[in-house]
């Protein structure tokens, strides 16, 4: 027993210390070593961003140096705090709950002291940052906007949070990503790829040179610069009409699908999204639910389109063989669904498709849309060959712009139709409507615009886009260079052209001609209702226009829509016609309309439903 | 005797393991010690090249050990033992304070720490007092004095202080077991130390619970026995009771702070975050970064001069008593386990060689030595793989430091000569 003591002590203790190493070593071993490892300090040497340019080669987005303090709490020494807080412009009760945050996070590790200085007060703290110890100022790269518009398209960069760092493995805490528009949808190619440096560290975390003599480092690579299709002049002119005016315009080169503008009022500066004042400025912005600043009204916002759907119609029932030319309906200064008169403002009488077209026959359309439906066995089966008519137009489901949110609109079919009423429950009266692009449909801005580049291309689109060339690639992508056809042969659209070339001749939207300039358009008047206090109460006309320009050969084409802005020719048209006048001629020959559009606003009309008191809408006076 | 057959009779299986054991840990060595400038192996300024020298040193030290008469040790452990306590007494006049403990004697380019030495000569005169035809360690006289020759050097190692390596003379209790003294005391100690952690851990009165229910179940099972003696049975309980009773007071009262911190540590009994946060930081600071730097080694390593927490210097002292952390990072569970094996292997043989003597006084010797080796080895492993509370001692051949190293090296080949000679003096 005594022999064989020691013996087994010194077996027993081999094989308890080969089990705990082996639970140390095989079991709780894990295999990202690098990363977790406390002995190697990844450091990242971050390209500069890349620059934004618009149609024309005009520098939109830059980057500007920003000057951060920092401080190493245990480098510092006791210095002068009140005429350092006064020299970084804060006070002494920030200073010290800062320095508080600084050391609780590392006393080894700089923190950010004061962020963002302004370059003032840089440039005369740099001289005096000697005298502070363990203070020093490190510059980073922020945006910088070389317009005050756009902020919709651009988008802002914030810093990535913590689902981003779950779901993608390139970000590390506080970088910086694109979070709307092209700034999120050409993130990748915009930020560039950040350089790595592996360092070797001591247990006190000083450097004590590079891991694995650098072979696992790599250098930066630069972000792109992109250019993009917005012209700068036309959007900054567009949102300075939009001045005091709800609602969204867009414009497309008919011949190539690039967006010009892309415009929702009310905008902001996309500057406020950046430096200092960024989160205040945020809040402000974020919480406003009544005009909705950050929800951009150009590509979300699905009112019902109203008369530019006539268009579709007229096309889907010519496509159809329902109707050509000449077929006529009598206008009774309104139409009858059953018993019920819908009414019109045309002036009544007969119909055909141009004067239908031009003076906007409520009744010539519904006579057409019953005709389209009717010569199938039912109406659901003709709604849902309407529906394709429709969706070849870009309508009522995604457009597939290189814009990073979107909506779909809509345009009801007999499963829409079926679902809300029940099958077999659904007569036309149900969806007479849509004949006037009122009841059902339901369209972004973008898809309007797009579906008038369709007629002025008459019978094809591109997808509309705002990547015009990423860096030197030769193409952007195969998807907005493809025409999409619509089901409408090309033949059809002449007398639609014609007939919306007579709207602004003679017809809805004869106010708003320029001279020189012949353009095809489409007014539209817009009804519209809001819940105040759970009860529907109608609301002052959504104004709606679309056109394209010139007639031959389009160079433009654009739809406009402001909310309560009352007749198609009121609001939407006069802003549209100046927006086309500047496109094209580059200069206003107008200046008492311009004078009139910069200054009138809607803001009376959009305080109506708020005010609490019982109000007017559709009023006159102008 | 000729110096031919001592070569023939020399047990070679322990000097390969020895120098497996050696060549291993100075290739670690050199790999923490490394700096970026590049010196020469042979750069007696940097720590490898020390321990080249010391390993050197060893070498030549063993060789004149073999060329020596063999009955010299046994003939002069006393003066050995006599020079010891004297040295040791003498550092508290001459020493050389290092990192708090005075526990050297400078001699220019040499620091010698006397109670490495010690541990030889105590080892040695503990063999020959229990050899001596008139020692019977059943005797509780002799037992007394086996004892106090334990105790001597301890008192003198404790205020250097360095209660690490004081530790490590208990050890020779073990030669007392092998010759004859009571395994009861062993059991005594183990119970001690057994209701001291328990209590710790569990509290007073869980360990009173579960006494009384061992001591229940005893009963229970052996009830048709007549030869229960109850007596000592309910004396144990009680003594066992007063002791768990007065563990708090001990723990509380006698022990510092910072021993208290390593019980904590150990056993997780801090259950305070923010406490335990604290303790990882200071004193659990070796552990913790020594277990994550073994667990980041993985199977197979990171490679020779490739571990990054080697590099950083992250685990504190890991070219003296934290070297197997090093070992573990650089060279994985296989470089560990084969660490592990060597030295299990290694212990085993020597318990071999210490039982194959014929001589009281070389077998007496033998268990010494390896009693104390094999606690080195045990704490030191035991502590940098997190299983035993801080304690500061090396890995013995592994190591760097020279007084270490030359004294384990001529504690084994003093055995390895009496073992060569032990056929020649029957």
């Amino acid at each position: 027993m005594k022999k064989i003591l020691l013996s087994s002590i010194i077996v027993i203790v081999g094989i308890v210390f080969i089990g705990r190493l082996s639970y140390l070593q095989i079991f709780s071993f894990s295999p990202n070593q690098i990363l977790e490892d406390p002995a190697i300090k990844a450091v990242y040497d971050y390209p500069e961003r890349g620059y934004i340019y618009d149609r024309n080669g005009e520098l939109l987005v830059g980057n500007q140096p920003a000057y951060d303090v920092m401080v190493i709490p245990r480098d510092t020494k006791a210095l002068d705090t009140l005429e350092f807080c006064g020299l970084l412009g804060i006070t002494k009760e920030q200073f010290i709950k800062q320095m508080i945050r600084a050391e609780r996070y590392s006393t080894r590790l700089p923190s950010v002291l004061v962020p963002q200085l302004a370059k003032e007060d840089y440039a005369r703290l740099q001289e005096k940052m000697r005298k502070y110890k363990g203070y020093y100022i490190q510059k980073r790269s922020l945006r910088d906007y070389l317009t005050h518009s756009a902020a919709n398209v651009l988008g802002y960069i914030s810093e990535v949070n913590e689902s981003d760092l779950r779901n993608n493995p390139y970000y590390r805490a506080g970088e910086l990503r694109g979070r709307t528009g092209i700034e999120k949808q050409y993130e990748d190619m915009l930020r560039g790829r950040k350089g790595v440096k592996y360092i070797q560290k001591d247990r006190f975390n000083r450097d004590i040179g590079p891991y694995k003599n650098g072979k696992l480092d790599t250098l930066p690579k630069l972000g792109k610069e992109l250019h993009i299709t917005i012209d700068k002049t036309l959007q900054e002119y567009g949102e300075r009409l939009m001045v005091g005016k709800r609602g969204g315009i867009v414009a497309i080169e008919p011949s190539s699908g690039e967006i010009l503008t892309m415009i929702s009022g009310p905008t902001y500066d996309p500057a406020l999204l950046v430096g200092r004042e960024r989160s205040k400025n945020y809040t402000k912005l974020h919480y406003d639910s009544i005009s909705k600043p950050v929800w951009d009204r150009s590509i979300l916002a699905e009112p019902s389109p109203g008369s530019p759907f006539k268009t579709l119609n007229a096309l889907a029932a010519l496509q159809e063989g329902v109707i050509d030319s000449d077929t006529k309906f009598r206008c009774y200064n309104g139409f009858y669904v059953g018993k019920n008169k819908k009414g019109c403002h045309c002036g009544g009488g007969v119909r055909n498709l141009n004067s239908g077209i031009f003076n906007s026959c409520n009744a010539y359309f519904a006579g057409t849309f019953r005709k389209i439906y009717g010569k199938y066995k039912t109406t659901a089966e003709g709604m849902d060959v309407w529906e394709k008519h429709m969706k070849s137009f870009g309508l009522g489901n995604y457009l597939g712009t290189d814009m990073p949110t979107g909506r779909p609109g809509r345009i009801p079919n007999k499963k829409f139709y079926d679902k809300w009423y029940g099958e077999g429950r659904w007569y036309s009266p149900t969806i007479i409507s849509n004949s006037i692009g009122q009841g059902e449909v339901a369209a972004t801005p973008i898809q309007l615009a797009n579906m008038t580049a369709a007629i002025a291309n008459q019978g094809f689109y591109y997808t509309p886009h705002v990547i015009k060339q990423i860096g030197d690639q030769s193409s952007i992508d195969v998807k907005y260079t493809q025409r999409n056809y619509t089901t409408i042969d090309k033949k059809h659209f002449k007398p639609v052209i014609e007939a919306m070339a007579n709207v602004y001749r003679y017809g809805t939207a004869r106010w708003l001609q320029i001279p020189g300039i012949e353009i095809a358009g489409k007014t539209g008047t817009v009804e519209n209702f809001t819940r105040i206090d759970g009860e529907r109460v109608q609301l002052t006309d959504h104004s709606v226009f679309v056109a394209f320009a010139p007639i031959e050969n389009p160079k433009i084409a654009l739809a406009v829509y402001i909310e309560n802005g009352y007749y198609g020719s009121r609001y939407a048209g006069h802003i549209a016609s100046l927006l086309i006048e500047k496109y094209l001629k580059g200069e206003i020959t107008r200046t008492d309309l311009e004078k009139r559009m910069l200054e009138k606003t809607l803001e009376q009309e959009y305080a109506k439903p708020y005010s609490g008191a019982p109000f007017q809408i559709n009023e006159y006076e102008w | 005797m000729s110096g031919r057959s001592t070569l023939k009779r020399l047990d070679w299986l322990t000097i390969l393991l020895y120098l497996v054991l050696v060549a291993f840990g100075w290739v670690n060595i050199y790999s923490t010690t490394l700096t970026e400038e590049a010196h020469s192996i042979f750069d007696f300024s940097t720590r490898y090249g020390k321990q080249l020298f010391f390993i050197g040193v060893s070498l030549v030290g063993a060789v004149i050990i073999l060329s020596l008469e063999s009955n010299f040790f046994e003939r002069f452990s006393s003066v050995f033992y006599i020079a010891c306590i004297v040295l040791l007494v003498g550092l508290f006049l001459f020493g050389k304070t290092i990192a708090g403990a005075t526990s050297w004697y400078d001699l220019g380019f040499f620091n010698l720490q006397p109670s490495e030495f010690a541990k030889l000569a105590t080892a040695l005169a503990m063999a020959k007092y229990l050899s001596d035809i008139q020692t019977d360690i059943r005797r509780g006289k002799d037992q007394l004095y086996a004892i106090l020759i334990i105790l001597i050097p301890v008192i003198l190692i404790v205020p250097q202080p360095d209660p690490g390596s004081a530790l490590i003379y208990f050890s020779l209790f073990f030669v007392l077991f092998r010759e004859g003294l009571s395994l009861r005391y062993l059991g005594f100690a183990f119970v001690l130390i057994l209701l001291f952690v328990s209590t710790l851990k569990f509290g007073v009165v869980w360990v009173c619970i579960g006494l009384g229910v061992l001591t229940s179940l005893f009963f229970f099972f052996k009830k048709d026995s007549y030869k229960i003696a109850k007596l000592p049975l309910i004396l144990f309980l009680v003594v066992s009771v007063l002791i768990s009773l007065s563990v708090n007071f001990v723990f509380n009262e006698v022990f510092e702070q910072r021993h208290r911190d390593r019980f904590s540590l150990w056993l997780s009994l801090e259950e305070d975050p923010v406490k335990l946060e604290k303790i990882k930081k200071t004193i659990g600071y070796n552990t913790y970064q020594a277990e994550k730097a073994i667990e980041s080694g993985g199977f197979l390593g990171k490679g020779f001069l490739e571990g990054t927490r080697t590099k950083g210097d992250f685990v504190p002292e890991q070219h003296t008593d934290y070297i197997f952390s090093s070992v573990g990072e650089e060279w994985g569970f296989v470089g560990t386990a084969f660490i592990i094996i060597i030295f299990t292997v290694f212990f085993l043989r020597l318990v071999q060689l210490a039982e194959r003597q014929k001589r009281d006084f070389s077998r007496m010797y033998g268990y010494g030595i390896i009693s104390i080796l094999l606690v080195h080895y045990f704490v030191n492993v035991g502590m940098v793989i997190g299983l035993l509370p801080t304690v500061g001692i090396p890995l013995p051949f592994f190591s760097y430091g020279g007084s270490g190293l030359i004294f384990f090296t001529a504690m084994l080949f003093v055995l390895l000569k009496l073992d060569a000679s032990r056929l020649k003096e029957l």
